[in-house]
């Protein structure tokens, strides 16, 4: 089977993803598709989205040995994709970048963005200033709290941050808000979706150009070790990070894969966001997939000490990675990832975001064997989660 | 044949065409406050001159709705107010009205609900049609064929931003009437109507016949006016919605409502054609 045969021309991953969404939205949805087929024609925008990878971006990233966890991991061969290092802390940037691009090809003068830890926040108010475009910003409220220093850092960078107060006041909220403005100002205004979610074409061009971190991953993965590792594992909130990672082993069906959901205070309490583990299908905010709801279907509020894996739906092609059982999905609580940062930071040197804490807590649950050869992306550097952290250490007892 | 007969949607509009008048579509949330309220409500509004009413089933995250339908939804999930709810609730009102209804709603309750088991419950229960703000025709398949088969009328919208092409996608998928949002933008009440409305429904109607209802931004009695000279029916949704809710804790709300929605419908009985 060819697991990179999706989307088909629908916008669907099998049977989920599609476009959902008000007719407003119908033809902005037309013009990005068809602006995104020609940049990806395009040799100019190739060339010019490599250079900003390189020069900008910082690419390529490390692919870190980290010789400590391996130790402490049955001597297995642990390696960081380090996109903690990229521009602004995050994987988020490859995709900006990308999407900045195309709204300069579409003429449109303004950007708006969702953010929940407030990494694509950050990475499109990066981009809007590096293009002098106007920029506006969704947060929940709750993660404003919990985020202030990436609320600063965006408005330094000329962006005005808008506090969402209905539902949540997470993530998903954020989108709905973003959503609104869209379709009051749709024929200025491209909206840069941060994740591998939403509706048709976003999945796909946010997949593509976060698929740049798989590739170089293969290629230094070979250069170290003369051959594929075992398995990668990778967090997955709306799912971007481990989409870019995934997509290009997706048929190297010898490689293990691995995406860890935020299972919050435990999916037993109905306080988590690991859709996989306690959602079912359904259709939100642009698309069929998995989604946590009430029997009613309505959306559930979902929690995580990470914002970032905050979210009630997962992107539609993760939905059909589970069902074809090319990608197996775990979940971790906060008091494991919480613990994953702290060894993270004391073993290796390295601060990682609460999100990535997710993954690395799942080795710390499921030690690989002796020799293996294990990827972990590490998406983001944990710096804005200085604060959170301390005050759940200290509550969950690891400090 | 069931699809052969009227259905009680364009019964209404061969009326109103016959008399020369245009319609008043009115919206509310049902469940704002409860499902009780809503259906003393219906009545009202029937004798305050609606002529097809369009009752939201509330979710969670209307991304197409402003704040005062969104705050309505809210204060209907407070009871989880639920499909069922609402067929048994227009069941009932059935006995004694032969009001037009159709459902406003977002997709996920109805397809959760099972798009077949939502069809039939609507035709036992006396519901005329649906419209499903975030189901555009080129996933409507399922939905339209089990609604079609309950002779039930799919109202689907048009928006400024809709080129010629889908126009008329939409149009073949519409059954029942075609709604118009008239301007970019969520739901809400706005002080001007888009300049552009004539130039884009003249357009329309070169790709169908079926009637138009316009709507989004309608708030008072001359805006009312001026959209009915484009349209079939003129929709008022949020503006209602946000008078129900003013008057919420007041004895006369029943009074108070039925006079607001009266002075709206007024300009179209006095109609020159």
């Amino acid at each position: 089977m060819n697991y990179k045969q999706f989307p088909d021309d629908r916008g669907y991953y099998g049977q989920y993803g599609g476009k959902y969404v008000p007719e407003l939205l119908m033809q902005a949805l037309e013009e990005l598709t068809a602006v995104y087929q020609d940049a990806r024609k395009d040799p100019a925008f190739k060339n010019e989205l490599d250079m900003l990878l390189r020069n900008y971006v910082g690419r390529p990233t490390p692919l870190y040995y980290a010789p400590r966890l391996s130790a402490m991991l049955n001597d297995a061969k642990i390696y960081f994709k380090r996109e903690d290092l990229c521009h602004t802390g995050a994987h988020k940037i490859n995709n900006t970048i990308g999407q900045v691009l195309l709204t300069m090809r579409m003429g449109k003068k303004r950007v708006i963005a969702e953010t929940g830890a407030g990494q694509h926040g950050v990475a499109t108010a990066t981009v809007a200033a590096k293009f002098g475009l106007e920029c506006n910003v969704y947060m929940g409220s709750e993660d404003i709290e919990r985020q202030r220093l990436n609320v600063f850092r965006m408005e330094l960078l000329g962006t005005k941050v808008i506090p969402v107060q209905s539902g949540s006041k997470t993530l998903k909220d954020a989108v709905n808000e973003a959503m609104r403005d869209w379709v009051t100002n749709v024929r200025s205004t491209h909206y840069i979706l941060g994740s591998v979610s939403g509706p048709h074409p976003f999945p796909m061009i946010v997949r593509d150009f976060q698929s740049v971190i798989g590739r170089e991953a293969r290629e230094q993965i070979l250069a170290l070790e003369g051959r594929l590792p075992d398995l990668m594992v990778a967090c997955v909130g709306g799912g971007s990070n481990s989409m870019g990672l995934f997509y290009e082993f997706l048929n190297d069906t010898g490689v293990k894969l691995v995406g860890v959901e935020a299972g919050g205070y435990g999916v037993g309490s109905g306080k988590h966001a690991a859709r996989f583990q306690g959602g079912r299908t359904g259709v939100f905010q642009g698309a069929k997939t998995f989604v946590l709801q009430s029997t009613d279907g309505q959306i559930n509020q979902t929690h995580s000490v990470s914002a970032g894996l905050d979210y009630a739906a997962v992107g539609p092609e993760h939905s059909n990675l589970r069902e074809s059982a090319r990608c197996m999905y775990s979940s971790v609580t906060d008091k494991e990832a919480l613990e994953a940062f702290s060894i993270l930071c004391k073993l290796e040197g390295i601060l990682p975001a609460l999100e990535s804490s997710h993954a690395v807590a799942y080795l710390l649950k499921n030690p690989p064997k002796k020799g293996e050869v294990v990827i972990v992306n590490l998406s983001g550097r944990g710096d804005k989660d200085v604060q959170v952290a301390q005050e759940e250490l200290k509550k969950n007892g690891i400090i | 044949m069931e699809s052969s007969r009227q259905s009680r949607i364009q019964s209404l509009f061969t009326n109103l065409r016959n008399a020369g008048r245009t319609g008043f579509v009115a919206y509310i949330t049902a469940g704002d406050p409860t499902i009780e309220f809503t259906e003393k409500l219906i009545p009202v509004l029937e004798k305050a001159g609606v002529d097809l009413l369009e009752v939201g089933v509330p979710f969670s995250d209307p991304l197409a709705d402003g704040p005062v339908i969104q705050d309505a939804a809210d204060r209907a999930l407070k009871h989880n107010t639920n499909l069922d709810d609402i067929f048994s609730m227009i069941k009932h009102l059935r006995t004694s009205s032969e009001l037009p209804i159709i459902l406003f709603t977002y997709l996920n309750p109805l397809f959760q609900y099972g798009v077949d088991r939502f069809a039939l419950s609507c035709k036992e229960s006396g519901v005329d049609g649906a419209l499903v703000l975030d189901l555009p025709p080129e996933e409507s398949a399922e939905y339209k064929a089990a609604m079609d088969k309950n002779g039930l009328d799919t109202v689907f919208i048009m928006a400024p931003t809709t080129s010629e092409n889908r126009m008329k996608l939409i149009a073949d998928a519409s059954s029942g009437f075609i709604y118009y949002v008239s301007r970019t933008g969520v739901t809400g009440e706005k002080s001007d109507v888009s300049a552009e409305i004539g130039e884009k429904v003249r357009l329309i109607r070169s790709v169908t016949n079926k009637p138009i209802a316009i709507g989004f931004g309608v708030s008072n009695p001359d805006q009312v006016s001026i959209i009915a000279k484009h349209a079939d029916a003129v929709v008022v949704g949020s503006a209602i919605v946000r008078h129900i809710n003013e008057f919420k804790d007041s004895s006369d709300i029943m009074q108070c409502v039925g006079e607001y929605v009266s002075s709206l419908v007024q300009p179209l009985k006095n109609e020159d054609r």
